[in-house]
């Protein structure tokens, strides 16, 4: 996302080591590795798997096994739509469609510029006012199309 | 000088401008050099009036909303701070119908309370029910939650206090207690309601779980779709654990409970319990075969508590006011309430306590006033995305695990998501098996290869190739999933499927559709 650090194996060690001691440690360490650098780089796979005394294979599956963590860097943006059944109750398929023509991307892809990233989410828990978007971590409710543009406009994501 | 001032900080209200609203009219307040004493609360569920601005006054809090930041000047110039008339005034809060007409047991604090605030907690009865369990043993805490008559929340309803009792008699050198608190599915809000509004409701509940079994050690398992309430909950960790109310003595007197947060990383397989554990673990969210139960063998291969997170938030209530009190609620086996979230296309949508026996038809018309598009009602799911399609015609079916259980839906997190009538029934039963081929685990065949065939040949069905030989494969093939399933995502799919086929078969068959339809 916006103010993620460029990939350094260094910092990564760093972050691995103080986080190894957890019972479990897998999951907080990607986290904190994704949150550090905006995404699970291939070269920290060996890395955990050293300091856990796991297979590369146990963590390499973990890594591809959760939606949340990424194997590539996202755009600048991370706009996320929820798809699950109290969304499409109130019109997120069309949302979407309306999404990806502004956007100027398909559904689960970057932009061209590496401005945009549009992902599908299934529930932000936001029900009761939906269709719900999640823009960089922030929740908003009751998305049409009018108010996704302005929501967008003001990232400068509006061609 | 004016009472205190209330504007969620919920991630719903955040989500429709509560945040903006804040922030008006703290400048505002600046601008007319008045002091505020403003408490950024949780919500009182009434999401529909969201942002929700309360004033405190000597007659009791006094609510206005929907409040847009250009509403605050008006505001402030109607004296809303004393509770000034104003068009947005909606009265005393506690006096809405919406919120008087019910039954807040699990919720009472929620949207009343400054959730971080220890004191707020403790003076609305916080810690009373931890209080009461310190002063009795394992067996008497295990058997009062077996006599509250409490069930799982997450959607199976076990007895809770037969899941403990299992833990309580198993000897082991470590055991723990573990909230599940991967609220996955869609149209279901409670969880992330009372972490972002109530929060030390769940650490209280959680360390009664731990006095009960002897556990020392404490997870909260939290998708990682809720980034907001997991740093409040973090937060109030962090705080009851400073304050010496949980750590290394519980309430300074009882025993070691140490309690951690652990995010999740967007997978819907790990609100399935052994899923959960394993992920906590450190693993992918593999299902795991029972026996042995987590009860026995759970996390770490030690006996652990996985309960839902609003049956563990429940708990202290049934030691503060007694678990008679609290079996004195519901109908039949339905013992006590049950949170209800009330979503989707409807116009009144939040979170309605209610005591089991509501009927759906009750809190979809008189709470929810139909739908939100104003077009007529078509269907109701209940239950998440494994839960049955409901018509009109089973609308009368009271809020209760045997009664759904009846006419084949079930209750699960108590998420209620409304459609209108431009659903089309056979795209829904479609995305049910695409849901579970997109989340499915991959351990057992039924689910891992089943949903995909299931999302061909709902697919075939729609486009009219060989309608009835494949309506026979469709039923054939939901009820191997039911039966060969390794846990509730594969076995309980065909639940929406094959409820949008029975109640609404027109919609599978697009040359019959168009007139039915229009005879409606």
């Amino acid at each position: 996302m916006a103010h993620s650090a460029p990939f350094d194996p260094d910092i990564a060690r760093d972050v691995i080591t103080g986080l190894r001691h957890l019972p479990g440690a897998t999951l907080p360490i990607l986290h904190a590795l994704q949150d550090r650098f905006g995404y699970v780089d291939a070269a920290v796979v060996p890395l955990i798997a050293d300091a856990l005394n796991l297979s590369r294979a146990e963590i390499h599956g973990v890594v591809t096994f959760y939606h949340h963590f990424r194997q590539a860097p996202a755009g600048t943006h991370v706009i996320q739509l929820c798809r699950a059944e109290a969304c499409q109750s109130m019109g997120c398929r069309d949302l979407e469609r309306h999404a990806e023509t502004r956007l100027g991307v398909a559904m689960g892809n970057t932009r061209a510029d590496g401005r945009a990233t549009l992902e599908p989410v299934y529930c932000l828990g936001n029900c009761a006012l939906s269709p719900a978007v999640m823009i960089d971590g922030e929740l908003h409710g009751r998305v049409d199309a009018a108010r996704f543009d302005d929501l967008i406009d003001a990232l400068g994501l509006l061609p | 000088m004016s009472g205190r001032i209330f504007v969620p900080i919920d991630a719903a209200a955040l989500s429709v401008g509560a945040g903006r609203v804040a922030r008006a009219i703290v400048e505002e307040a600046a601008e007319r050099g008045i002091a505020l004493d403003l408490v950024r609360n949780g919500t009182r569920g009434m999401l529909w009036l969201e942002p929700l601005v309360e004033v405190e006054t000597p007659a009791g809090r006094i609510a206005y909303g929907p409040v847009t930041p250009a509403d605050v000047s008006g505001l402030f110039d109607a004296d809303f701070l004393n509770g000034g008339a104003h068009t947005l005034s909606l009265g005393l809060t506690e006096e809405i119908p919406y919120f008087k007409r019910q039954e807040r047991l699990t919720f009472a604090r929620c949207g009343i309370v400054d959730p971080l605030s220890l004191e707020d907690y403790r003076a609305h009865g916080g810690w009373k029910g931890l209080e009461t369990a310190l002063g009795l043993t394992g067996a008497e805490i295990v058997e009062q939650v077996t006599q509250s008559g409490l069930r799982g929340r997450g959607g199976a309803g076990f007895p809770t206090g037969i899941k403990w009792r299992t833990v309580l008699n198993a000897p082991a050198d470590q055991k723990y207690v573990v909230c599940n608190a991967d609220e996955g599915d869609s149209g279901t809000f409670a969880d992330r309601m009372l972490m972002e509004g109530d929060p030390y409701a769940l650490i209280e509940g959680m360390a009664i779980a731990a006095v009960a079994v002897g556990a020392t050690l404490g997870f909260v398992y939290i998708r990682s779709e809720y980034p907001h309430a997991f740093r409040t909950f973090g937060a109030a960790i962090e705080r009851a654990t400073e304050a010496g109310l949980i750590g290394a003595s519980i309430l300074g007197t009882g025993p070691a409970f140490h309690l951690e947060a652990r995010l999740g990383a967007g997978a819907y397989i790990c609100g399935e319990e052994t899923s959960l554990l394993e992920s906590l673990e450190g693993k992918r969210g593999l299902v795991r075969f029972k026996p042995p139960l987590p009860a026995v063998e759970g996390l770490f291969g030690k006996p652990t508590i996985v309960n839902n997170l609003v049956s563990l938030a429940t708990v202290p209530v049934i030691f503060e006011k007694g678990w008679e009190a609290y079996r004195d609620f519901g109908m039949g086996r339905s013992r006590g309430t049950l949170p209800i979230q009330l979503a989707g296309n409807v116009k009144r949508g939040g979170l309605i306590e209610r005591a089991f026996g509501i009927t759906l038809r009750e809190l979809i018309e008189d709470y929810g006033q139909g739908t939100a598009s104003g077009r007529p009602f078509r269907a109701v799911q209940v239950g998440g995305p494994l839960g049955a399609y409901f018509p009109d015609a089973l609308l009368d079916t009271p809020l209760d695990y045997e009664a759904f259980a009846a006419v084949k839906g079930m209750l699960g997190h108590g998420g209620v998501v409304v459609f209108d009538d431009q659903v089309d029934l056979a795209e829904q039963a479609k995305f049910a098996m695409e849901f579970c081929a997109e989340e499915s685990c991959g351990k057992c065949t039924p689910c891992r290869i089943g949903s995909t065939r299931g999302a061909e040949v709902i697919e075939k069905i729609i486009a009219g190739e060989e309608r009835s030989k494949n309506l026979v494969l469709l039923d054939d093939l939901c009820t191997l999933m039911l039966d060969g399933s390794l846990c509730a995502l594969g076995g309980l799919t065909p639940y929406p499927v094959l409820s949008a086929l029975t109640h609404f078969p027109d919609d599978f068959d697009r040359s019959a559709a168009a007139p039915a339809r229009a005879a409606e």
